[in-house]
């Protein structure tokens, strides 16, 4: 694929995309006919009377709606950072809880579920602990001098990590059995079944602000993927681009958490599965990360609440649908991904 | 309008013909009450439980559950299956208020919260009845658990401080989980006056504790509600040395079509008092338990049992009359 034939591909993922969107809306385990979702759509672009059963808008608007906005801006955002993150570490190995996100994030959730707080307390102290986790492993790599930056950065964060992890585990082992026990199980299993419209509202400008950075800086977090010198002949201050991309991809990751519980396979897979279609230039892979990402949890959340009369949790579904479908791509990918 | 227990403010529709039970204790609650406008259960039936109730409510559908965050039940599911009504029985908290208010925002339909409490059971037996228009129902429901638990509560009053055993409760296949000083799930010890041995580990919810610990405690009692527990400790080379277990002190509570004294924590749970407090005071409950049963099981599950269905809810762990 040369650039000149990209913004074609990227029209097509995006009109492929719309089609998902549209299927997702259509299916569900409360049936709604094509006609009438389609009546409903133009009642709400007219302003029309649509007279149709009052529970049919509910479930398309209030229900439907948004768990489909919400699965594409956490499969965006978490693959985006993936994406960033997989750049700048130089390393295939590396996703979004790296440096610690997912593990504050769920410090900071079973924090408020052990509390018995509300919701919005809940998703609040999962987003706060999520950023406080970056911070403190950040801020404790950059007091060590004299190593290799990037290897204390990833040090940090794995025990960093599995501190917080002992923090779950102390929690879970203390909560009541009855209604907080499962709440904090299904919370670290993720899901987006509860997904409001309040929490689609609250999270869209926090990926904003953690998407638009990462884009204008796209072609320097290339360079980030040379070697500290190597970049500084080029005239990248490495180590400035290097906080704004932790600091964005912070911010997505700990909002999307916040909404969705932990949601591990994303981030770490969906830029390879980028990188096997367009090769490893950061201008490239963002996008096409961004739009994978964001397909593929749709389709993954749309089998969730729909396959099973109970909802599947989609840490779950997320590695079931995944794994043959990249194992695929990886057995028939002629490019190379590194 | 109801206030539940939340102190939310819910609007009962005039007519409420379809009841979602959001989890299982509600499902037990609703069923008593009002059996035929519970639309579905929380999870599936076991082939050992579905005898004791009647075919056509066994075979309601399975809808998941829908309290506490990252719920089982699929809303477009719950919402398929056409509720007007939906109830939620137990632990009342913040996280679990927000979460009705969410659904009932997200779905139309009201929601109300109901305290768990065993004290406060007849309220929610009421409540139940005024939102399913049951009320006569709910009434002679709410009256037979009052004067049922009084009147343990009186023989109980009378049995000396010294008379009063030391109850161990193994939960799970090892026996190793237990409840805490003012845990829901040890809560029947407390109810019956008799002393929790766990109790000095401090106050709190399920713990896991050790062997050595239990032969420490040297319980007079020990009941649990996990066949494989039961199975087990009689073999195992520790549990076998207990001397409660050694001399016969070892119950398995029943828990078909529900668990007799632990979960779901629910109106199930009234039989499982009687049952335990006859093995706990033997002198001060003479009477035999199969009347006692049939009647439970006519009144809360709307089918009464045969005799060799009692045979198999009273078998060999009860002591005989």
């Amino acid at each position: 694929m040369t650039s000149a034939r990209l913004p074609a591909a990227l029209l097509g993922a995006c009109a492929a995309l719309l089609l998902l969107v549209a299927v997702a809306f259509a299916v569900g385990r409360f049936p709604v006919s094509a006609g009438d979702l389609a009546s409903l759509l133009w009642a709400r672009l007219t302003g029309a009377e649509h007279g149709l059963d009052p529970t049919i808008e509910t479930v398309v608007m209030k229900i439907r709606g948004p768990r489909v906005a919400a699965a594409l801006l956490i499969g965006a955002a978490l693959a985006a950072a993936g994406a960033a993150y997989q750049n700048m570490f130089r390393n295939p190995l590396v996703s979004p809880d790296i440096l610690g996100v997912s593990a504050g994030a769920a410090v900071g959730a079973v924090l408020g579920i052990f509390l018995s707080l509300n919701v919005i307390m809940i998703q609040s102290l999962a987003f706060a602990f999520g950023l406080a986790a970056v911070g403190l492993v950040y801020v404790t790599a950059n007091a060590v001098r004299g190593h290799d930056p990037l290897l204390v950065l990833v040090l940090a964060g794995v025990v960093v990590g599995s501190l917080l992890g002992a923090c779950v585990a102390l929690m879970k082992y203390l909560a009541d059995p009855y209604n907080q026990l499962p709440a904090i199980t299904f919370w670290l299993l993720g899901s987006l079944a509860s997904a409001s419209p309040e929490d689609v509202w609250s999270t869209l400008p926090l990926m904003l602000l953690g998407l638009v950075p990462m884009w204008l800086l796209r072609w320097r977090i290339n360079l980030l993927s040379l070697d500290d010198e190597e970049a500084r002949a080029l005239g990248v201050e490495t180590g400035r681009i290097r906080l704004v991309v932790i600091a964005a991809a912070t911010l997505m990751t700990s909002a999307a958490v916040a909404i969705s519980g932990v949601i591990g396979w994303i981030g770490l897979v969906i830029p390879h599965f980028a990188r096997l279609l367009v090769g490893p230039d950061f201008s490239r892979l963002l996008p096409t990360s961004i739009l994978l990402g964001a397909g593929f949890l749709l389709g993954v959340d749309t089998l969730a609440r729909t396959v099973a009369r109970i909802e599947i949790p989609l840490g779950v579904l997320t590695a079931f649908v995944g794994t043959p479908l990249f194992l695929w791509q990886l057995a028939t990918a002629r490019r190379g991904w590194q | 309008m109801v206030v539940d227990a939340a102190d939310r403010r819910v609007e009962i529709p005039a007519r409420v013909e379809r009841i979602y039970a959001a989890g299982p204790p509600a499902s037990i609650l609703v069923f008593a009450i009002a059996p035929d406008k519970l639309i579905g259960w929380t999870s599936a039936w076991r082939a050992a439980e579905r005898p004791f109730i009647a075919q056509r409510y066994a075979d309601l559908p399975t809808l998941g559950r829908l309290t506490g965050r990252g719920n089982t039940a699929n809303v477009e599911v719950v919402l398929h299956a056409k509720p007007d009504f939906i109830v939620d029985y137990g632990t009342v908290s913040p996280t679990l208020a927000s979460l009705a208010d969410r659904v009932q925002a997200q779905t139309g339909i009201p929601y109300v919260m109901l305290d768990g409490d065993f004290d406060r059971m007849g309220e929610a037996i009421l409540h139940v009845g005024r939102i399913a228009n049951e009320e006569k129902r709910a009434e002679s429901l709410a009256r037979y658990a009052k004067q049922k638990v009084s009147e343990i509560r009186q023989r109980v009053a009378k049995v000396p401080a010294s008379r009063r055993p030391r109850v161990y409760y193994g939960r799970g296949p090892q026996g190793l989980n237990t409840g805490l000083a003012g845990s829901i799930s040890a809560e029947f010890i407390e109810q019956l006056g008799a002393v929790n041995v766990a109790a000095e580990s401090g106050k709190g919810g399920l713990v896991q504790v050790s062997i050595e610990q239990v032969l420490r405690w040297n319980p007079d009692i020990v009941v649990t509600i996990d066949p494989n527990f039961y199975a087990l400790a009689r073999v195992h080379p520790s549990w076998r040395e207990l001397p409660a277990i050694k001399a016969g002190h070892f119950h398995l509570a029943p828990n078909v079509p529900f668990g007799w004294i632990d979960f779901p924590p629910s109106v199930n749970r009234l039989i499982g008092l009687r049952w335990l407090a006859r093995i706990l005071y033997p002198e001060a409950f003479p009477e035999d338990l199969r009347p006692i049963v049939r009647d439970f099981y006519s009144r809360c599950y709307h089918q009464t049992p045969s005799e060799a269905q009692l045979d198999q809810l009273l078998g060999p762990s009860t002591p005989p009359a």
